[in-house]
């Protein structure tokens, strides 16, 4: 009987799976093709997959850090940006341009763009899913090119990688200092929670589920459940059957998700750092209300204007200074795992 | 004389091109087996690359998948070339594509001229052993393995089962005692071909031929029948992680491998720049003399293997979040938690902080949010003190707690007033040492001025809960340090108790106590008690009150506090 369950629920998944990619291919007739300069992807390429929408001032500090990490390519959808990010990405030489008026709720918040993408794209390639506000640190960063980490990953027979989103901010209300393109955000938003992470086993699809963080605290502490998942998956040897679930919260097949060691070891993991709270934040956040595009009728954005309104610190005594990926290592938020 | 290196390249063979030439212009011939797989323009491109260089041969190719004969035939074709076509060659060094030489090659060969009788060949017998892929040792010899590890691992296993289970071994040739060792060897010329030229050589070749990872036992197991001296040691630095998979060299990696002495390492990733640079480039750069001391190196490759296997206790992260039972402690490190004394005592808190040195936290699960040291608003990794953020995950709270002040000792109150979500997880938790006055919470009832009918209710319902939580306390589960005192029992010896507790933390060296905390004025208590008994409501946690102030003489018998481990 057991047997029999657990094949049930591989078949129902499987199901949730064709059902995700089928979608893919309907929401994929919504993108219009800017620049397509895919062809000049090699075998081998690491490729970044992306969607946004008005992030022109993040868009160049986005492409230099990832191309110092040593990314390849970038396949990126527009979604009805109108702050002349568009035509900025269009004329970069590594980047490969799509665009949508369309409704990104209604694409599952960008997946099943991206699942698109991905599956025409990225099949065989490590692809990293990040937002232009999300910069990835992994083990030794500072001293290893992204290719290393994924040779390794390559050698010990690891599909995908975790990096858990973490929560940049500055010191001071948010609009203090103001963000000037290009910029590296952290050197505004360099503070974080280091250690306020519940976490919980999410059954069906195998992930782990984790809240916390300034988020967590500030916008959400009298219903901590409605605070937004920070566990991600972003970077994953692609294979045109895997779709995205949520975001990058989580994948199918199921063992993707598998991120985590379950018998007290530790794998090795990075971490997102997520710099949304800038003075860009306030606009934004009030923008998006009126959207009303974002996850769980737009729950998060809604907490986030009845705070936004008195301007509130995120800081507190206890938050962290960032450093490096080693301070992050120490504070147990990342593991270099059996890497050395 | 001279030392012959054999080369087993399958990838990357710009960077092997770059050895060679190294081996090639330090005096060493070659002799390079390309894998199989390597598709026939890529090594032909390889082989005119290295036209120039006479000294420079290439042998039979075999496919070399892990852990089949492949590798092995490989490396007798290029031993056999390499013997009969270099007649300087004393030393055979077996090398991959991968290996790096650190030394100078001059000083590889001074090494080995030094001892030319010596086969350096790591070579131990199965029963002595660690590293055993899969949990087969002495069964690679005798059983069969007709699927492969890496692409049909189910019907390897299910193979290997089977074997198990119906008994089934394989004889051993006569005279064979079977040796494991590193797989990168260095060895004599006479070693070398009395293992290749043996008169059985074809029947051992068939026995090996059906052992699991025979790189790893065939010449390690023969070198010991033939050879004069062996070094049981291999002359490649190459570390293993748990998987039996070889750990890499990165440019970061730079100083530690100056500094190991090593003659050769493996396994250098292709693109790690500096490191060909450093030691292909200029010999100035590369080491001096000195045995090979790889201290340095295993202890760092030790620490990420048992970072992947073990983990750092108490944490729970994205990458760690082990199951029930296999977290290797819950905690990350002992705390205290105490249930009735800041009742007792009027200024417990700050008395515990000076006695100990600990932090010393209120009620951290205080229905009105978590009361850290100095009530803040937040605490140690930004833990916020509100009560819905704690409640809503209340384990990772704690656990949170105790990973953000590693170094500190922590002690907290506890009780009935408080939300028991984490009554279980301190009873469970080696880390916790509990010490509980029960029925102290009766105390401040017992100061308030409120309706007595309201007083009998919350005593009621105070009661029932604490005595579930010492139901968890007293639980064959209960893995804590757990010490319990009824009221009635700790008020007759509260400094004998006290000293306990506060040895146990341990944090300022062992003394006596020299300042006892204020016990809140217990006059009329058991009184108080008694008109709850007169109530319908029965005390029964704080012990044997007497409801009349016992006469002032009579010494009541002492009993010990009581430990449940």
């Amino acid at each position: 009987m057991r047997w029999f369950l657990g094949f049930w629920r591989s078949y129902r998944l499987r199901l949730l799976r064709k059902r995700w990619r089928i979608r893919a291919l309907r929401k994929s007739r919504e993108l219009t093709v800017v620049q397509n300069r895919t062809a000049a992807i090699r075998k081998g390429d690491i490729l970044v997959f992306s969607t946004f929408r008005n992030e022109d001032v993040r868009l160049p500090h986005f492409l230099k850090y990832y191309r110092d990490l040593g990314v390849n390519h970038f396949v990126m959808v527009d979604n009805a940006s109108d702050d002349g990010g568009r035509d900025y990405l269009a004329a970069q030489p590594d980047v490969s341009l799509w665009t949508t008026p369309a409704s990104y709720k209604r694409a599952r918040f960008g997946v099943d763009w991206l699942n698109w993408l991905q599956r025409r794209h990225g099949d065989g390639h490590w692809c990293l899913v990040v937002d232009p506000d999300e910069l990835l640190v992994y083990p030794f960063c500072d001293t290893r090119p992204l290719r290393a980490l994924t040779d390794w990953l390559d050698a010990s027979s690891i599909k995908s990688f975790g990096a858990m989103l973490l929560d940049m901010y500055p010191k001071g209300p948010l609009d203090q200092t103001p963000y000037t393109r290009a910029d590296d955000p952290l050197s505004i938003a360099c503070w974080f929670d280091a250690g306020n992470y519940a976490i919980s086993r999410n059954h069906r699809f195998g992930n782990l589920w984790i809240q916390g963080g300034p988020r967590s605290r500030m916008f959400f502490a009298d219903q901590p459940w409605r605070a937004p998942a920070l566990n991600k998956i972003p970077l994953v040897k692609w294979d045109s059957s895997y779709t995205y679930v949520s975001s990058t919260h989580m994948l199918l097949p199921r063992g993707l998700n598998l991120v985590y060691d379950e018998w007290g070891g530790e794998k090795a993991s990075g971490v997102l750092l997520h710099t949304k709270f800038l003075d860009t934040f306030t606009v934004k956040a009030a923008e998006e209300l009126t959207r009303r595009q974002h996850y769980a009728a737009s729950h998060e954005y809604r907490a986030y204007a009845a705070r936004l309104r008195d301007n509130p610190d995120l800081w507190c005594k206890w938050s962290e200074k960032y450093i490096n990926w080693r301070q992050l290592e120490i504070l147990g938020l990342m593991s270099k795992g059996n890497w050395a | 004389m001279t030392v012959g290196i054999i080369m087993l390249v399958h990838n990357a063979l710009d960077r092997a091109e770059q050895v060679i030439r190294h081996w090639v212009a330090g005096g060493c011939p070659v002799v390079v087996h390309v894998d199989a797989p390597v598709d026939r323009a890529t090594y032909q491109r390889f082989r005119t690359a290295l036209d120039d260089m006479p000294q420079v041969r290439f042998s039979a190719r075999f496919r070399c998948e892990w852990g089949t004969w492949g590798i092995v035939a490989a490396s007798q074709a290029a031993a056999e070339t390499m013997l009969a076509a270099f007649p300087q060659v004393r030393h055979v060094y077996l090398a991959s594509g991968s290996c790096m030489p650190l030394r100078p090659v001059k000083e590889l060969i001074c090494y080995l001229d030094a001892r030319p009788q010596t086969d350096f060949i790591e070579s131990a017998t199965t029963a002595d052993v660690p590293w055993t892929v899969g949990g087969l040792s002495g069964e690679r010899f005798t059983l069969r393995f007709p699927f492969s590890w890496k692409r049909q691992r189910f019907l390897f296993d299910r193979s290997v089962e089977w074997q198990r289970r119906l008994g089934y071994r394989r004889p051993t040739p006569p005279g064979i005692v079977p040796h494991m060792g590193s797989q990168w060897w260095c060895l004599t010329r006479r070693t070398l071909s009395a293992i290749l030229t043996d008169p059985r050589r074809a029947a051992l070749d068939r026995y090996f031929r059906h052992v699991w990872i025979p790189d790893e036992s065939y010449f390690q197991t023969l070198a010991r029948l033939y050879a004069q001296t062996i070094e049981s040691r291999s002359l490649t630095l190459s570390k293993f992680d748990f998987q039996g998979k070889p750990h890499i060299f990165y440019d970061d990696h730079l100083q530690l491998l100056r500094r190991s002495d090593c003659f050769v390492a493996r396994k250098i990733w292709p693109r790690a720049d500096r490191l060909y640079q450093t030691f292909l480039g200029d010999p100035a750069g590369a080491m001096k003399g000195a045995e090979p001391n790889p201290g340095k190196i295993d202890r760092l490759f030790a620490k990420a293997v048992e970072r992947r296997t073990r983990g750092r206790p108490g944490l729970y992260m994205q990458s760690r979040f082990p199951n029930e039972g296999w977290e290797n402690g819950v905690t990350s490190s002992p705390y205290s938690v105490f249930q009735g004394f800041a009742e007792l005592f009027q200024d417990f808190e700050s008395w515990l902080g000076r006695a100990t040195g600990a932090r010393v936290h209120g009620h951290l699960f205080a229905p009105t949010g978590a009361e850290f040291e100095g009530r803040q608003q937040t605490f140690s990794g930004a833990l916020s003190s509100n009560p819905a953020l704690r409640d809503y995950h209340a384990q990772m709270f704690l656990r949170n707690l105790i990973w953000n002040t590693r170094g500190e000792h922590q002690c907290f109150q506890f009780g009935p007033g408080d939300s028991q979500f984490i009554s279980w997880d301190l009873a469970k938790d080696p880390n916790a040492q509990i010490s509980v006055i029960s029925g102290a919470w009766a105390i401040p009832l017992f100061q308030t001025n409120r309706n007595f009918a309201d007083l009998r209710t919350e005593a009621a319902r105070l009661q029932k809960i604490e005595s579930e939580h010492l139901k968890a306390l007293r639980s064959p589960y209960a893995k804590a340090r757990v010490r319990i005192w009824t009221l009635a029992d700790f008020i007759e010896v509260p400094m004998e108790a006290l000293q306990t507790v506060v040895d146990e933390i341990g944090t300022k060296g062992l003394r006596r106590l020299a300042e006892a905390p204020r016990m809140v004025d217990l006059t009329g208590f058991g009184q108080f008690l008694q008109s709850l008994k007169n109530q319908g409501m029965h005390p029964y946690l704080m012990g044997d009150f007497p409801a009349d102030p016992a006469p002032a003489n009579a010494e009541p018998p002492k009993r010990k506090p009581y430990l449940v481990k």
